[in-house]
């Protein structure tokens, strides 16, 4: 079995988040950059398929140079080869478009991405593909087994779980329970020295316009000061839940 | 030529949210002279719609689509598109309007735009104001393509009621065995409770609580409040809570009208997925938590006495209110 995991580069979960050039770009002055959470549950189950079921894994990005240390750090997590796709992720629509190219030229029999990016939030880069790609397609994955070409997953649906029957080629979006976080490896010395060899292949996108642009970013407006109220008071808290607030 | 909007159903009733999709909707319409026409699948009734200014509804009964399939659902939506030459797609934010939003951008070759949490800034060329960077900021997005898909975020519009006399068309599908390329086997859905995607109120609990064995006061406050209970990430994998009940940044993102965190610090990835929410209430013991930075009412003091107290007081409003 041939796997694709699809690494998205993101500003760590704690990153204070500024915007640049009159709020038109992304400020990453002093940011950190890491696999994209729900990436990394797919990636740490990618592995899980290496390692009992002798699976070859490789990881994409679509990125400009500076995603690379995120990709050594998956290929030192175990995967076997990296596949960078040159050009900036503009927009779902885009980044889909460049991955799907790359499984063509792969022949992946499994594509694992996650639910959500944290940073772009579109949800779309893995449903776009399995279009393109006329792949079957299971979002919110939480639990994934395969045998042969026969794949069993699950998925997380609003007020429950959901178990879906279907075969390869496939593709997926990841989250956690895909694997569980005391399962998530932080690479070890031997793991990234064995990175420094393995093949990471550029590539040059294809043309595609994006379908959307982002033409302009707000912060959220500055936060008014709590209210407290007493502990000894909590009839006050009711009333300003009913009064102020109109919640109740 | 049309504004769509699909409203989800669950055993045959309409969520809230495809209320909130169809005001979205019947909004943009409005403004762009067009008539609002609503998808629908196997609907008890479709008269509510028209309560929210529905002008037709398109109605599918087929068995092959009781059960929720993305790719099945959306080739049949996307084919209605296509049959009323429309232009705009309207969706919620549900689990499976999200799983349907990318295949539906590529089948109809469309700029897709999720979290829209207001109406949009420009019409022409079409911008609207999107969720991003983990509700840490907000990106003006513009759709380049003929075709738009918009997916309204939960609690972001609300509910706007415009009545009209409209008219519902019945249509038929050819979905057939070959079209499903995925199949259930198995739905396990919790029932007499409410759910965290839909709740207007979420009641949350943190590691402040101590163990599971002391969850019973947050489901006694969400009770009274009707209300969805919740955790924070290390409560759901030290297996105190399941992890449907995670939320946040890498758990389940929560839009509601009030959101009650019950010993939870405030971490920066707890806030994030959390944020949207429109009133927050924070009970903790310390009151240096960053919580108390991000909510609008806070008590400090112990949960154990000040939560037991707060569903008392709430018991004792409601009989008054009822
Ligand atoms: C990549 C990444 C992703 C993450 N994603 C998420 C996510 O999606 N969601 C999430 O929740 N976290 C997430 N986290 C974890 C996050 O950083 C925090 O560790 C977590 O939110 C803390 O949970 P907590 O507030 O329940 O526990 P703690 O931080 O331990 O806080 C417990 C709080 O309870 C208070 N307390 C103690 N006793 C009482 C009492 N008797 N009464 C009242 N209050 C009391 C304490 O003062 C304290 O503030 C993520 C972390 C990382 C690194
Ligand atoms: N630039 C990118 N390179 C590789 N994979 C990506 C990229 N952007 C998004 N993805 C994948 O698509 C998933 C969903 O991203 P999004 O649609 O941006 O929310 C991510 O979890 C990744 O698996």
């Amino acid at each position: 079995m041939k796997i694709l995991v699809c690494i998205s580069n993101v500003p760590d979960t704690t990153s204070k988040i500024n915007f640049t050039d009159g709020d038109t770009k992304f400020d990453s002055n002093g940011v950190q950059f890491v696999i994209n959470p729900n990436d990394e549950f797919g990636l740490t189950r990618a592995m899980w398929f290496k390692e009992k079921q002798g699976a070859v894994v490789h990881v994409a990005t679509v990125g400009e140079i500076q995603v690379e240390p995120t990709m050594r750090k998956a290929l030192a997590i175990g995967a076997d080869e990296a596949i960078r796709v040159n050009a900036q992720p503009t927009d779902g629509f885009f980044v889909a478009s460049q991955l799907a190219e790359v499984v063509k030229q792969g022949g992946y029999d499994l594509v694992i991405a996650g639910r959500e990016s944290i940073d772009y939030n579109g949800g779309m880069v893995p449903g776009i593909m399995s279009e393109l790609l006329d792949m079957s397609f299971v979002n919110t994955c939480i639990g994934l087994e395969i045998e042969g070409q026969n794949a069993t997953a699950s998925r997380e649906i609003d007020g429950g779980k959901e178990t879906i029957e279907t075969t390869l080629p496939l593709i997926i979006g990841g989250q956690k329970g895909l694997v569980e976080e005391t399962d998530l490896r932080i690479p070890n010395m031997r793991g990234i020295m064995m990175a420094r060899q393995k093949k990471l292949t550029v590539v040059e996108p294809t043309d595609v316009s994006p379908a959307t642009e982002d033409i302009k970013f707000e912060k959220p407006a500055p936060k008014g000061d709590v209210k407290l109220v007493d502990a000894g008071n909590i009839d006050e808290l009711v009333s300003l839940l009913h009064q102020e607030a109109k919640v109740i | 030529m049309a504004v769509l909007v699909y409203t989800e159903t669950l055993n045959g009733n309409f969520k809230k949210n495809a209320f909130e999709a169809v005001s979205y909707a019947y909004d943009l319409a409005e403004k762009t002279g067009q008539p609002l026409v609503a998808i629908a699948f196997n609907a008890e009734s479709c008269d509510a719609l028209f309560d929210y200014g529905v002008n037709k509804v398109l109605h599918v009964k087929d068995e092959n689509l009781k059960m929720f399939n993305a790719r099945v659902f959306a080739q049949v939506i996307a084919d209605i598109a296509t049959k009323q030459s429309a232009h705009t797609l309207i969706l919620s934010a549900t689990t499976d309007a999200k799983y349907m939003g990318g295949i539906l951008a590529a089948k109809l070759k469309a700029g897709f735009v999720p979290n829209v949490m207001a109406r949009p800034l420009s019409i022409e060329p079409l911008v609207v104001k999107r969720m991003t960077f983990s509700n840490k900021g907000f990106a003006h997005t513009r759709i380049n393509t003929d075709f738009r898909i918009i997916g309204v975020s939960n609690n972001s519009f609300g509910l706007v009621e415009n009545k009209v006399d409209g008219s519902i068309e019945e249509l038929s599908t050819d979905v057939g065995d070959s079209d499903f390329n995925t199949r259930s086997v198995n739905v396990e859905r919790v029932t007499g409770k409410v759910t965290i995607a839909d709740a207007d109120i979420v009641v949350s609990g943190g590691r402040g609580l101590k163990g599971p064995e002391n969850w019973g006061l947050v489901e006694e406050l969400a009770d009274v409040l009707g209300a969805a209970t919740a955790c924070s990430k290390p409560v759901s994998d030290m297996g105190w809570r399941p992890h449907s009940e995670h939320v946040g940044q890498t758990g389940k993102p929560v839009a509601c009208n009030l959101y009650v965190a019950i010993g939870i610090s405030g971490a920066i990835q707890h806030l994030a997925g959390i944020n949207a929410s429109k009133v927050k209430v924070v009970i903790n013991t310390d009151p240096e938590a960053p919580f108390f930075k991000a909510a609008d009412y806070g008590i400090v003091g112990d949960a154990f006495e000040v939560v037991p107290k707060l569903t008392e007081k709430l018991k004792e409003f409601k009989a008054q209110n009822a």
